[in-house]
C-alpha cells in the first residue's frame, strides 16, 4: 500500500458515548484487500459469540476497497453485521455514492458500536464526525422525505452519500433495508433493523480527496482498458439499455420465473412486466453509481391521478430491477404495471427489503387461499394473486404491526410459517427469502450454501442455464464444486468492492494490473488463496453462530414446480450441500484455482 | 476559433462522475481532489443532474473581482490562473454565478478549468464536449489588458 493512501484508516464510532476515533489497520488491508475480506475480519473482532443482533453488541461495519476512487465500477460498500433476520452472518452490498464517499472522506472502513439512547444521525467528513439529533426525523412516514431533509440540511452535494432507514428499520422489521441515494440499497438480511436498534436514522458521508498511484502511466493505461471494456462490452450495454430487467422475459420463456409463490415457473403476464415493456412505457431516467459509466439504474416515471380530484396528478420516480419485478410482479401474479410499481414504491417508502417483502406476501396469499390464515389474522385484508391494492395495505401493516400475524410476518416467512403452518410453501433458504430464479437445482443449492444465501454469491442460476443450453445432466458434486469456485473468486471481487455486474471486465489479470499500478502487490495465487480464506472465515463465523448445513430446510415447493434444468429431488440437494460443506472448510484451495 | 467546454445535453447525464475523476486524473492522481468540473443531483437524483463547468465567459466576473490579478482573462475568452499571485481570498468563488470556480483546499486557491477537454473524452453519453466558439475579442480589446 502506498504511504499516503488513506485506505488503512478505520473510523470507529461509539454511539453510546458519542465518541469517534481513527485506527490505522495497515495489516488488515494488506492481508485481505478491503470489502468482504476486511469486513469479516472486523466482524470477528467486534461481534461476540451469541450476540443479540438487535443489541448494542452487534456492530455495524462498512468497508470499501483499494480500487475505489481509482478505477471505474469499483463502486460498492460492503456492510457486515449479525443478521436479525437469520440470526447469523449478515452481509449486504450497496452502490450509489456510498463507496466513493467513504473513500473520499479518507477511510477504508467504519465500525459503529453501541446504541444511542435517542435517535441520531451521523455526519462523517474528512477528519470529523458529527453526532446530530434525529428525534424529529424518527417516525417520519416516508424514507424519501428523510432523505430530502438531510439533503437540504447537510453540505457536500455531489460528493456525498446519504444512507438512511425508513420506518421498517425503526420498528425493527427483520428484513428492513438501508437506502442510499434513494435508489440503491443494503437490501438484504435486515441491516436496516440493526440501524433501528441503535436509533441510528442516517449516515451522511462526504469527502473530496486525492489518492496516490504507484505508476502514473500504468495507472492511466489500466484505467482506459477497464473504462473501454465497461462502456463498450455487449453485456454492459445491456445493463445500460434495459438494466437487470432484461432477464424477465428470457427467464420466463424457459420457465424459470417464480410465479404465484412458485406454483409455476412461468407467468402469463411476463411480457407486461418485461424490461422491454417497462423501458418503452415507463422509463423516465437512467442513473449511475458514482464512478460507474454503465448506469444500470432504471427509474420508472409513474403518473398517478388522485381518484377524487380531477386533473390532479403526481409523478413518482422509482427504481426497478429484475428482483423487485419478480418479487412484486410474477411472484404475486401482478401484471398490472401501475399497481406493481405502486407496491414497489410503498415498500420503498417503508424501507423494506423488496425481495423478502414480496416472498412474505406471496406466502401469506397462498396461506389465506388454503384457509391457514383468515381475514381475522390479516386485519380484514383479502390477499389475492394479481390484486395490488391489498398488498399495498399489507405492506403498511407489516411495518405498523396491528396484529400478531403481521408481527410474525415482520420477522420473515420462515418465522411466520413456523407459527401458522404452510412451511412447505414458505420460500426461504437459511431463513432468507428466495431470489427471482427457479432455474434448476444449482440455483437452490446456491441459495442454501452461499454465505449470504444470495443468488449473487455463487450464481447457481448460471450453471442451471448452461445445463439447459447444452442439455448436459447436472451432478451434485460438480454443482457444489462449481458453486464453491465461483463463490471463492467472488470473495476477491467483493473485497475489491467491484460491482459483480462487471465481473467479466475484472478478470484476474486486470485485477492484478489495477492493483499493481496503485501500489498493491498481489499474485493470482495469492488472490485465489485469499478468496478461499475469506469464505472459510465466513463459514467459521456462521458455524459459531449455530449454522448447520445438514439442518437446512429445503422448501418442498422447489421440488414440486418444474424447473428449466429438469426435475431434481431433495437427495440431489442434500448431496450437493454436504459436498459443499466439506470442501469449503478444506485448507487446500487447489480446486478453486481458476 | 477557440475552444471551451460545453454542456451539450444535461438530460443525458447519468451522474457517473467519470468526468470529475478524469479531471483529477489529469493531475496525476486518483480521487476527486482538483477536479474543475462538478456533477451533483438537481435536488435529489430523481430530478436528474446538474453539470457545472467553466463557461469561459467573454467578460469573466471571477477575474473582475480578483484583487491581485491572479485570475486574468485569457486571450479571446475565459480565464487563466497565475497561482503565485493568488492570495486565496475566494472572491472569484463568490463572483461566479454558476459555482464553476471550485476550491483547492490544500493549496487554498481556486481550481480553474484549462479547457483541455480530457473530461469530455470520458463522458459515455455525450453530455459534455469541447466546443469551438468565436473569440469574443482580440488582445487589444481585452477589458483588463495592461494600458
Amino acid at each position: 500500500m502506498l504511504p499516503h493512501d488513506p485506505l488503512c484508516r478505520v473510523l470507529y464510532v461509539d454511539l453510546a458515548r458519542r465518541r469517534s476515533w481513527v485506527e490505522e489497520r495497515t495489516d488488515l488491508f494488506a492481508e485481505t484487500l478491503g470489502g468482504a475480506g476486511v469486513g469479516i475480519r472486523l466482524l470477528d473482532e467486534e461481534c461476540p459469540p451469541g450476540a443479540d443482533p438487535l443489541g448494542p453488541e452487534n456492530p455495524i461495519i462498512l468497508t470499501v476497497g483499494p480500487l475505489v476512487g481509482l478505477f471505474p465500477v469499483a463502486s460498492k460498500t460492503v456492510a457486515m453485521f449479525k443478521s436479525p433476520h437469520t440470526g447469523n452472518l449478515g452481509e449486504s452490498h450497496a452502490g450509489g455514492r456510498s463507496a466513493v464517499a467513504l473513500r473520499m472522506a479518507g477511510y477504508g472502513a467504519a465500525v459503529i458500536r453501541g446504541a444511542s439512547p435517542t435517535p441520531i444521525y451521523l455526519v462523517i467528513e474528512e477528519g470529523q464526525v458529527h453526532f446530530r439529533d434525529a428525534a424529529a426525523l424518527w417516525g417520519m412516514h416516508s424514507s424519501y422525505t428523510a432523505g430530502s431533509v438531510l439533503r437540504k440540511r447537510e453540505s457536500g452535494s455531489g460528493m456525498r452519500s446519504i444512507m438512511r432507514i425508513g420506518r421498517a428499520g425503526e420498528r425493527l422489521v427483520s428484513y428492513a433495508c438501508v437506502i442510499t441515494e434513494t435508489y440503491r440499497h443494503f437490501g438484504r438480511l435486515g441491516f436496516g433493523a440493526v440501524w433501528g436498534s441503535k436509533r441510528l436514522k442516517a449516515i451522511v458521508v462526504s469527502g473530496k480527496r486525492s489518492l496516490p498511484v504507484a505508476d502514473r502511466r500504468a495507472y492511466r493505461q489500466t484505467y482506459d482498458r477497464i473504462f473501454q471494456a465497461a462502456t463498450q462490452s455487449e453485456l454492459m450495454k445491456k445493463y445500460h439499455d434495459l438494466g437487470t430487467a432484461m432477464n424477465v422475459e428470457p427467464l420466463n420463456s424457459i420457465g424459470g420465473l417464480p410465479t404465484r409463490n412458485l406454483q409455476s415457473g412461468q407467468f402469463e403476464g411476463a411480457a407486461a412486466i418485461s424490461g422491454e415493456r417497462l423501458a418503452e412505457d415507463y422509463l423516465g431516467r437512467r442513473v449511475a453509481c458514482a464512478h460507474c459509466p454503465v448506469a444500470c439504474i432504471h427509474l420508472a416515471a409513474l403518473r398517478l391521478p388522485y381518484p377524487n380530484d380531477p386533473y390532479f396528478y403526481k409523478t413518482v420516480m422509482l427504481g426497478y430491477d429484475h428482483e423487485p419485478i419478480y418479487a412484486t410482479g410474477s411472484l404475486l401474479g401482478l401484471d398490472d404495471v401501475p399497481g406493481m410499481l405502486q407496491l414497489m414504491d410503498e415498500i420503498e417508502v417503508q424501507g423494506l427489503d423488496v425481495m423478502s417483502a414480496g416472498v412474505a406476501l406471496a406466502w401469506a396469499t397462498e396461506a389465506q387461499e388454503r384457509g391457514i390464515i383468515t381475514p381475522q389474522e390479516t386485519d380484514g385484508l383479502v390477499l389475492s394473486f394479481g390484486q395490488a391494492q391489498p398488498y399495498i395495505e399489507a405492506v403498511r401493516r407489516i411495518v405498523s404491526q396491528p396484529t400478531d400475524f403481521y408481527r410474525a410476518l415482520a420477522q420473515g416467512v420462515e418465522h411466520a410459517a413456523s407459527l401458522y403452518g404452510g412451511v412447505e410453501f414458505a420460500l426461504a433458504f437459511g431463513g432468507n427469502e428466495m431470489p427471482g430464479y427457479h432455474t434448476g437445482p444449482a440455483c437452490h443449492v446456491g441459495y442454501l450454501t452461499a454465505a449470504r444465501h444470495s443468488h449473487l454469491d455463487s450464481a447457481g442460476y448460471s450453471l442451471d442455464q448452461q445445463a439447459v443450453q447444452t442439455g448436459a445432466d447436472l451432478i451434485p458434486k460438480d454443482v457444489a464444486d462449481a458453486l464453491l469456485a465461483e463463490e471463492r473468486w467472488r470473495q476477491v471481487l467483493t473485497s475489491l468492492v467491484i460491482c459483480l455486474f462487471a465481473r467479466s471486465v475484472y478478470s484476474p489479470e486486470v485485477v492484478l494490473q489495477a492493483l499493481s499500478s496503485t501500489g498493491h502487490n498481489w499474485s493470482e495465487d495469492g488472490l485465489d488463496k485469499l478468496g478461499a480464506d475469506i469464505l472459510r472465515r465466513k463459514y467459521k463465523f456462521k458455524q459459531r453462530e449455530g449454522f448447520s448445513a445438514a439442518e437446512l430446510r429445503v422448501p418442498q415447493r422447489i421440488l414440486e414446480t418444474s424447473a428449466p434444468a429438469g426435475p431434481f429431488d431433495e437427495a440431489f440437494i442434500r448431496e450437493a450441500i454436504a459436498r459443499y460443506e466439506t470442501q469449503v472448510k478444506s485448507h487446500h484451495s487447489g480446486e478453486s484455482k481458476r | 476559433m477557440v475552444k471551451r467546454l460545453s454542456v451539450v445535453d444535461v438530460d443525458r447525464c447519468v451522474g457517473c462522475q467519470a468526468c470529475m475523476f478524469a479531471c483529477a486524473r489529469q493531475l496525476g492522481h486518483g480521487g476527486l481532489d482538483g477536479a474543475c468540473i462538478h456533477v451533483r443531483s438537481a435536488g435529489g437524483i430523481r430530478k436528474g443532474f446538474v453539470v457545472i463547468v467553466c463557461r469561459a465567459c467573454p467578460d469573466p466576473p471571477c477575474a473582475r473581482v480578483c484583487p491581485t490579478d491572479a485570475l486574468r482573462p485569457r486571450e479571446e475568452r475565459g480565464v487563466r490562473l497565475k497561482a503565485d499571485l493568488c492570495i486565496g481570498c475566494g472572491n472569484c468563488v463568490q463572483a461566479c454565478p454558476f459555482g464553476a470556480v471550485l476550491w483547492d483546499r490544500e493549496q487554498n486557491k481556486p481550481q480553474i478549468c484549462v479547457y483541455c477537454g480530457y473530461c469530455a473524452s470520458y463522458c459515455p453519453y455525450e453530455v459534455i464536449a469541447l466546443e469551438e466558439v468565436e473569440p469574443i475579442r482580440t488582445t487589444e480589446e481585452m477589458p483588463h489588458a495592461a494600458p
